[in-house]
């Protein structure tokens, strides 16, 4: 008996141990697969057809730069809507909301983020385009600005939930500390609460971004899909088209390892290195704060 | 300090309004798109909508092949990520060495929450539907979302397993159980509720989410329900998308009712979610 359960425990034991390395598995294995059908690209398209300004795969335009500025345009246009709304926000609940009025904002905020982007899409579609096309005399209301406003509401959840966790975990006694000097509740918010938590709050900005870039449906469904080179800030009022939609209108049609079907690949390796990137260096942050707040405390 | 027109108590006055007025505009679109959605998707909603085939180019008819196929990929989504995340979580929490590897293993796990769906979808496709030849399947598309529910069930269900008190652990091992029979018979029923939350709530993203399962599993139209894991299917996300892009002069009413349903479905399992975590607070001792 006893030998049977010690037995037991140890295969147990492994599976756990196992299971506890998968995330490092899946991360290895989906690069692992992006590179293999993605790095064939450079060997097919010229470095200088690869990086030039037209997409066009049907007569073998692979330039990927429209499709990059086109990320771009809309993830900047997201993050000039998540920032002051997302941060407003998590303040408004951290520091300044009654409680009433947090018990209604965070379940709110957390019911947006848990709306399907394709719900979105679809809304942004059908209501917020051709209001847009009509208010702003557009010939279409499918455009990159339209595209920026979705997202950024896609990213605002993130960046208050991260935000408000770091503001709250502010201690108290710095708080009244300030006031006890005589500062006003809003200058403790400017010069003391929110430089305290600022690794915090960049981290959930730079993951609210990351979301932004990585968002697929909604920016396929808004944003017009024309993959044209933006030249300048006029190009947030016509259509645009990210990378992510590039690869989720064109995969289902492109013949298996044809070079329409392995740039499409080698354009999910970016996003992964970018989103690698974003949540690194995110991450790093967090780790660092925590070590400087072990510091102070001990 | 504010050599303006105002001292600093009007400072804040304004301050606090523009806040507020910012908090309101971030929050009044979601109850507006709700019940927006609501109210248009409503009329459509009748019996024959939910149990019915759709007709007529998908212009007439009802959704069954749809919702039953989120409901196949939400339960095969569960079927691969909750023993494999539930398991992790014991690991991180339970078992690992507060070392490099283990900072790994975390920093992984944030990538994989960071990784944009429609890279998961490609991942997918090359592993499951063309290396493993799996083909477009339920079952390709539930692998792909199951890897991609994993860092939410890892980590929730990891704080659920933290916030059992050490003591808990300590009287175990003291009466003589071994560390596996403290963690089977102490820590995770302790720690039920919190998963439970963890796992609906991944399971709430997988059911909603499009860009993973286009090239993975779903289908533009099918006249049968699948009958098998290695069959394609209609989902509810993707059948939203179609019928919102891809077929001209589609009914209004069907489109919002379908967004009506997604919405219910996927904000169904967040409300239980919630529920679940509430009472388990009330009714927690330690």
């Amino acid at each position: 008996m006893q030998s049977k359960l010690s037995w037991q425990e140890f295969i147990i034991t492994r599976a756990i141990k196992a299971s506890g390395y998968s995330a490092i598995v899946f991360v290895a294995l989906i690069f692992y697969f992006l590179l293999r059908e993605g790095l064939p690209t450079l060997g097919e398209v010229p470095l200088g057809d690869l990086f030039a300004a037209r997409w066009y795969p049907i007569e073998s335009y692979f330039g990927i730069l429209p499709l990059l500025s086109g990320s771009l345009l809309v993830t900047v246009g997201a993050t000039l809507v998540a920032v002051p709304f997302g941060l407003g926000t998590a303040i408004f609940i951290a520091e300044i909301a009654p409680r009433w009025a947090r018990e209604i904002l965070k379940p709110l905020v957390e019911l947006l983020g848990g709306l399907p982007s394709v719900v979105l899409g679809f809304l942004g579609i059908l209501a917020l385009a051709p209001n847009l096309r009509v208010f702003l005399n557009l010939p279409t209301g499918l455009t990159a600005l339209t595209g920026s406003l979705l997202l950024g509401g896609i990213a605002v959840p993130t960046v208050v939930s991260v935000a408000e966790d770091a503001l709250d975990s502010v201690p108290r006694a710095y708080r009244e500390g300030a006031w006890a000097l005589g500062a006003t509740r809003w200058q403790t918010i400017w010069r003391v609460t929110l430089p305290a938590a600022r690794s915090g709050v960049l981290t959930g900005i730079m993951l609210g971004v990351g979301r932004a870039i990585g968002e697929t449906m909604t920016v396929m469904m808004v944003t017009g899909n024309a993959p044209v080179l933006a030249t300048g800030l006029g190009a947030f009022f016509s259509p645009v088209r990210t990378m992510t939609a590039t690869i989720a209108a064109e995969m289902g049609e492109v013949a298996n390892g044809s070079v329409h079907y392995h740039t499409l690949f080698f354009i999910g390796m970016v996003l992964f290195l970018i989103s690698l990137a974003v949540n690194v260096t995110a991450s790093a942050m967090v780790f660092r704060s925590q070590k400087r707040a072990e510091r102070v405390l001990s | 300090m504010n050599k303006l027109l105002l001292n600093r108590n009007q400072t804040q006055r304004l301050g606090f309004a523009l806040l507020t007025v910012m908090a309101a505009i971030t929050v009044l679109p979601i109850i507006l798109v709700v019940f927006y959605v609501i109210s248009q998707g409503g009329a459509a909603i009748s019996w024959e909508f939910l149990s019915g085939f759709p007709r007529d180019g998908m212009r007439q008819g009802g959704i069954l092949p749809a919702l039953v196929g989120t409901l196949a990929l939400t339960v095969g989504t569960a079927i691969f990520s909750v023993p494999l995340g539930v398991a992790a979580a014991v690991y991180l929490a339970e078992y690992a060495p507060e070392n490099g590897l283990t900072r790994l293993i975390r920093i992984a796990i944030i990538n994989l929450a960071g990784i944009p769906s429609v890279v998961y979808g490609l991942f997918g496709l090359g592993l499951f539907v063309l290396f493993l030849k799996f083909g477009t399947s339920i079952l390709s598309a539930s692998l792909t979302l199951s890897i991609m529910t994993l860092p939410v069930i890892i980590s929730t269900a990891e704080e659920a397993l933290r916030a059992v008190p050490q003591a808990f652990r300590t009287v175990s091992i003291s009466l003589g159980a071994t560390r596996w029979q403290t963690i089977r018979r102490i820590v995770l029923p302790e720690a039920l509720p919190g998963i439970l939350t963890g796992i609906i709530l991944g399971l709430e993203r997988a059911a909603g989410e499009t860009a993973p399962i286009l090239f993975t599993g779903a289908a533009f139209f099918l006249p049968r329900l699948p009958n098998s894991p290695f069959d394609a299917t209609m989902a509810l996300p993707y059948h939203l998308f179609v019928i919102s892009t891809q077929v001209p002069e589609m009914p209004f009413q069907i489109q919002y009712g379908t967004a009506l349903v997604l919405i219910v479905f996927v904000l169904g399992m967040n409300l239980i979610a919630t529920i679940i975590r509430s009472q388990a607070r009330a009714r927690r001792q330690w």
